[in-house]
């Protein structure tokens, strides 16, 4: 038998070596790999962020019936597997479904659709803490100086700009993470729909590791930076 | 980057097709002559048949003829071809616990279980539905073994995952499973697996690819006339040409072998008499009931 367990770290080694050689090389795929995940899931997180934010600040700011279930169901969205997500909106996104008849499925727009509905409930649940903890006395202070509704929620939300930052970084970390809806709902098509995620379980399956590795690194990278800047604006706050 | 200036043709295609690269080269040929976007999404033979019922798909690329003869019978699929043939193997570790190298399949299936409720080798099998998993429960009930029964049992392991995983796991079980050749050399070349070859030839292990459209009246918005451009690009010079080239520089070897010209010019009687066993339907690969006018592909 050839020895493929005793030249495992070998391989390992070899792997990262080649992987760096493509990040430095500025291996136009890889580049345009890592773009696409960038603008998919970043297009995707500004899409979460039309619903997720007068929605965080609504259930943030009000008192109603029901606002602390509300606020669990949130919670709990939080953990939604993707391929579950991913299978719920192409069954909407299918030719037979609701709005198939838009044929988004298998383009990027199918796979922005999919990553903000799943990154909604983190920005909600992040939005509306961060809205919660604000003094309660600012929204009466304005109030009181004769702010109108939507100017008190201007000025909460003035208030808890870090904590809303916070849940955009997050929720943009989860999209650029996640590979179930990308799969699901892109396809994985080369030049199109292929981001980050998608292709290392491919070349994965294909047995190319070399690009596997460069590409998870990249990731890695990405998802850190983004977790710093988070962990920055934590330390300011 | 793909814009929407060019038609579009989704093709549901089987995973050992897709990860071997060959739909990558004959995107690239493919796309030079038509001005057409080719979207392959790479998943298994009852999956991406799946995707074309519901229209999600114009195209299918599949492995399992009874599975393709009900989408015919169905009303889902029109223009079938059959584009490419190899052969499955029976992949194991090189010390053949059930010593089954050059057996048929039928005997090396055999002593797998014999050996295999000894305790002494294990069998993985696919266990997603797709192409090569049908074949596989072909062969067990070939020799008159349910496959329900078998999986009760604790040597039988269900990977539910595509081939080159699958590999994987009966490469770290040092166990036996059912491969198509082209994963197999391409996993077995690039040093990922040390698993052997031991049974590959006969008619049982026979592996025909086919090609087929999507009946537009069921789903009027998919692109039929690009399925048909593809279609008759496979079955072209060029394109059998691509599939008998791929490989060759890699492997020394063609992973499929193009059967346009095989069933044509019937030059070797034995194997187009399996091919027609095997993969056509009441004596044709396309009954003309799902020709569809286009006579042309079935002269």
């Amino acid at each position: 038998m050839r020895p493929i367990g005793e030249n495992m770290f070998g391989e390992i080694l070899e792997g990262l070596r080649k992987a760096i050689e493509l990040i430095i090389s500025v291996d136009p795929t890889v580049v345009q790999i890592t773009l696409r995940s960038i603008y998919i899931s970043g297009t995707a997180t500004l899409l979460s962020v039309l619903w997720s934010l007068p929605f965080g600040i609504t259930i943030g700011l009000r008192r109603f019936p029901g606002k602390n279930f509300v606020k669990s169901i949130f919670n709990a969205l939080i953990g939604v597997p993707t391929v579950a997500l991913g299978l719920v909106v192409y069954l909407i996104l299918s030719k037979q479904g609701l709005l198939g008849s838009l044929h988004l499925l298998y383009s990027p727009l199918a796979i922005m659709f999919g990553q903000a509905l799943l990154i909604t409930p983190i920005m909600v649940s992040f939005i509306a803490s961060a809205v919660e903890a604000v003094d309660p006395q600012i929204i009466d202070l304005a109030k009181t100086l004769g702010a109108s509704e939507l100017e008190a929620s201007v000025a909460v939300l003035n208030e808890s700009k870090d904590g809303v930052l916070l849940a955009i970084i997050s929720g943009f970390n989860r999209a650029i993470a996640e590979l179930g809806i990308a799969l699901m709902l892109g396809g994985s098509i080369v030049g199109w729909t292929r981001v980050l995620t998608t292709t290392i379980a491919l070349e994965t399956g294909r047995g190319n590791l070399t690009i596997a590795i460069a590409l998870s690194i990249i990731l890695l990278l990405i998802v850190s930076a983004v977790s710093t800047l988070t962990n920055l604006i934590r330390r300011r706050r | 980057m793909q814009t929407f200036s060019r038609d579009r043709l989704v093709v549901s295609t089987t995973t050992s097709l897709f990860d071997t690269g060959l739909l990558d080269e004959i995107e690239t040929h493919f796309e030079k002559t038509y001005p057409i976007n080719l979207n392959f999404i790479s998943v298994g033979t009852g999956l991406a048949i799946t995707f074309a019922e519901r229209g999600d798909a114009d195209m299918i690329l599949v492995h399992a003829p009874s599975k393709e003869f009900q989408f015919l019978a169905e009303g889902y699929g029109l223009c079938r071809k059959i584009i490419a043939y190899n052969f499955f193997t029976i992949v194991g570790p090189e010390t053949d616990p059930a010593e089954i190298e050059g057996l048929s399949s039928e005997e090396a299936l055999t002593k797998i279980i014999e050996v295999g409720r000894n305790g002494e080798a294990k069998w993985i099998s696919r266990g997603d539905d797709s192409g090569t998993h049908t074949k596989e429960k072909e062969l067990w009930t070939a020799i008159s073994f349910d496959i329900t029964m078998l999986q009760a049992e604790n040597w039988y392991i269900e990977a539910g995952a595509g081939m080159g995983k699958t590999l994987q796991i009966t490469e770290e079980h040092s166990a036996y499973t059912l491969a198509d050749m082209g994963t197999y050399l391409k996993y077995y070349h690039e040093n990922l697996i040390t698993l052997k070859v031991l049974v590959s030839q006969g008619q049982p292990l026979l592996n025909v690819y086919s090609a087929i459209a999507v009946n537009k009246t069921l789903h009027p918005s998919t692109n039929f006339d690009g399925a048909v451009s593809l279609i008759k690009f496979l079955v072209s010079e060029e394109g059998q040409q691509i599939i008998n080239n791929y490989g060759q520089e890699m492997y020394g070897r063609s992973l499929l072998y193009p059967a346009v010209e095989l069933l044509e010019e019937e030059t070797d009687q034995m194997l187009i008499r399996w091919i027609r066993e095997y993969a056509f339907l009441n004596g044709y690969e396309c009954p003309p009931q799902y020709h569809d006018g286009h006579h042309e592909l079935y002269n």
